[in-house]
């Protein structure tokens, strides 16, 4: 019996092709949007989490521009950052861009890191072959060098770089590691991730003294327990007014996991705001579908009643209805999933990002659409199944 | 001996009509029994088609009482209404009420969905109604492709599909010319002579004649007639 009705369902459908397209439309626009908006902005986000986290949540990035008297942290300010409670190191970051050069070979732009011990404490996975730079090479400002892959490739053709010599803006270094590909580094180096030809790791007092810096303006600062996030900012900020006399704009805080919150937010506010532009567009093209029924009902007013005499239940003149307003609107959403991947697919694509299939927003889609079958499709399969048999049969 | 099939007594329908209700059919009073061929006849606006309502089971009277192979019909709901059709009746109509979009065969299997007959059932009961009224050669068309004449051959196919009780027919020649009219008449007479009990509703006295008893109709009440007479 079901599989009857669902033939003949599906028969006046295609018996009506133009305008149970022209009905569907609305639910397909809808639905292709939705699709197309989740896959896409949960792609955006996704990725932004994704390099969030090579960075590693817990760090905090301190800025410190300072004042006309006194540019930036001196060893001092470190040491009494690296002091607070729940801190598990200071990092800081200091980068120029040089020149390198390998025998005959001269290679240009490339970005020159000066980092401490700490940072390869706190950064995962750093170093694939070889050391990392320690406490020694800080205190005895060593000329060894830490170089990426790209790099490799640029200077050392096949050669291996472990122990080789280097020649960085004028000075000699001794290669002790290679560092992993594909490594986003920092945040700064996220942030204004520069083309450069490769990169070389230095000890940062090493780096000072090539600069000629004196002091520090930028550092990272891990901290062990995520937990106690706010207190160790608060105590961050104390040391740094003291540091810089309290002056305004003599300092700035980033730090990642309020990043993170504030992008949870705006991807929940997001996925509101979607909800609310399909709840209307659905209800658009369910209107749409109510109306199509409701014509169909009243076009098929002596069939329903033929159907009747011949012995069709109210019941099962309503069950044609309605699986008839199902199939229509699923229809539209089936096929709306289908346009809003395939629209997600190209953005992605176009935009560099990596095209994710969101099974929740498809299952969202298609229930979605069902459901607007059945509660759309309700009052027009009622009104077929209460028509009286013989006023139905007498309009011919 | 043969067996009472069904049983009106003192049926009255009346329509509302402003403050006084309009009384259609006035007591009416009938018995037919198991392989009559009956003609209802009567004059336009005389209740026809109103009786022929109530006793197809599309509606109910608005007193007396209807049973119909023993069961009593006048108290029932839409739901069971629709039951005792899909068994008791088999209804052709003036204007054959096929479904266009349907071939022959498929037309003729639509009550027989409705009575939850399995698809290998419909389709072998289909063609065998449909060899019987002569169409064994046009299952598959579809009503805009057969005369008229065909056209209501395969709604009295449709009407025998279910093996119903009774064969309620509401002017079926009428919209046929003459000789197609009286080949539909045969039809009936020899579906008769295997056993079906008709009951045909007409203003025509001579398509009237087809049948072997004839009740007259006028102005809502029903007398016996007389098949030479008419
Ligand atoms: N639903 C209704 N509401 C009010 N009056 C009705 C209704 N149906 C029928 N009537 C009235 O009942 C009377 C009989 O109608 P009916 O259709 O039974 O006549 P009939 O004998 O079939 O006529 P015809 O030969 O023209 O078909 C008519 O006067 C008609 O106006
Ligand atoms: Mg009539």
């Amino acid at each position: 019996m079901l599989r009857e009705t669902i033939k003949m369902s599906w028969q006046n459908i295609v018996n009506n092709k133009m305008r149970s397209f022209l009905t569907i439309l609305g639910i397909v626009i809808g639905v292709a949007a939705v699709i197309a908006l989740i896959t896409i902005i949960q792609g955006v986000i996704d990725e932004l989490n994704q390099q969030f986290l090579d960075i590693g949540t817990g760090k905090v990035n301190v800025q410190a521009y300072g004042t006309p008297l006194k540019r930036g942290l001196n060893n001092s300010d470190i040491e009494r950052l690296a002091e607070i409670e729940n801190v598990a190191g200071v990092s800081p970051n200091l980068s120029f861009s040089s020149t390198a050069v390998k025998d005959e070979n001269v290679l240009e732009d490339i970005t020159v890191d000066g980092k401490n011990e700490v940072y390869f404490r706190t950064t995962k996975e750093l170093v694939s072959r070889g050391r990392n730079l320690n406490i020694l090479d800080m205190d005895s400002k060593n000329k060894v060098a830490i170089v990426d892959g790209e790099l490799v490739e640029n200077l050392f053709f096949g050669i291996d770089p472990l122990g080789e010599t280097i020649i960085v803006d004028g000075t000699t270094f001794i290669i002790v590691g290679v560092l992993k590909k594909d490594l986003h580094d920092d945040m700064i180096a996220m942030v204004s991730a520069g083309d450069s030809n490769g990169k070389v790791i230095i000890p940062y007092t090493t780096a000072m003294t090539m600069a000629g810096l004196g002091n520090i303006t930028s550092v990272d600062i891990t901290v062990k327990d995520t937990n106690y996030m706010s207190q160790v900012i608060d105590e961050i900020e104390l040391v740094l007014n003291q540091a810089f006399n309290f002056k305004d704009d003599s300092f700035f805080i980033l730090d990642l996991d309020s990043l993170v919150d504030a992008m949870e937010k705006m991807q929940s506010m997001m996925t509101s705001m979607l909800t609310g532009i399909a709840a209307i567009s659905l209800l658009v093209g369910g209107i749409g579908i109510m109306n199509m029924m409701l014509v169909s009902v009243t076009e098929r007013t002596s069939e329903i009643g033929l159907r009747k005499a011949l012995g069709a239940e109210p019941k099962s003149i309503q069950s044609q209805f309605l699986i008839e307003s199902i199939f229509l609107s699923l229809l539209g959403g089936i096929i709306g999933v289908i346009l809003g991947l395939t629209l997600s697919y190209v953005v992605s694509n176009a935009i560099g990002m990596p095209f994710r299939l969101h099974l929740g927003a498809i299952a969202l889609g298609l229930n979605f659409s069902a459901i607007i079958g059945i509660v759309f499709g309700w009052a027009p399969a009622r009104k077929a199944s209460l028509l009286n048999p013989i006023d139905a049969l007498r309009s011919v | 001996m043969s067996k009472e099939i069904l049983k009106m007594t003192n049926i009255i329908k009346t329509y509302p009509m402003g403050d006084e209700d309009h009384v259609v059919l006035k007591g009416i009073d009938l018995i037919v029994n198991e392989g009559e061929f009956l003609s209802v006849l009567g004059p336009s606006g005389s209740g026809k088609s109103t009786l022929m309502n109530i006793l197809g089971c599309l509606d109910t009277p608005t007193s007396g009482e209807y049973i119909l192979h023993n069961k009593n019909i006048s108290n029932q709901n839409q739901k069971e209404l629709a039951r005792i059709r899909s068994k008791e009746i088999g209804f052709i109509f003036q204007s054959f009420h096929l479904l266009p979009r349907l071939s022959a065969r498929e037309n003729v299997e639509l009550p027989l969905i409705y009575a939850k007959f399995s698809k290998s059932e419909r389709k072998n009961i289909a063609e065998e109604m449909l060899v019987k009224v002569g169409l064994e050669d046009k299952m598959n068309h579809r009503p805009n492709q057969l005369s008229g004449g065909q056209q209501q051959r395969v709604a009295i196919a449709r009407a025998l599909s279910t093996n119903p009780t009774i064969l309620l027919a509401d002017e079926p020649t009428g919209s046929l010319d003459q000789s197609t009219g009286k080949q539909v008449m045969n039809l009936f007479t020899e579906l008769n002579q295997e056993g079906h009990t008709i009951i045909m509703i007409t203003h025509d006295s001579t398509i009237a004649k087809y049948a072997n008893r004839i009740v007259n109709l006028l102005d809502g009440m029903l007398t016996e007639g007389d098949v030479a007479d008419a």
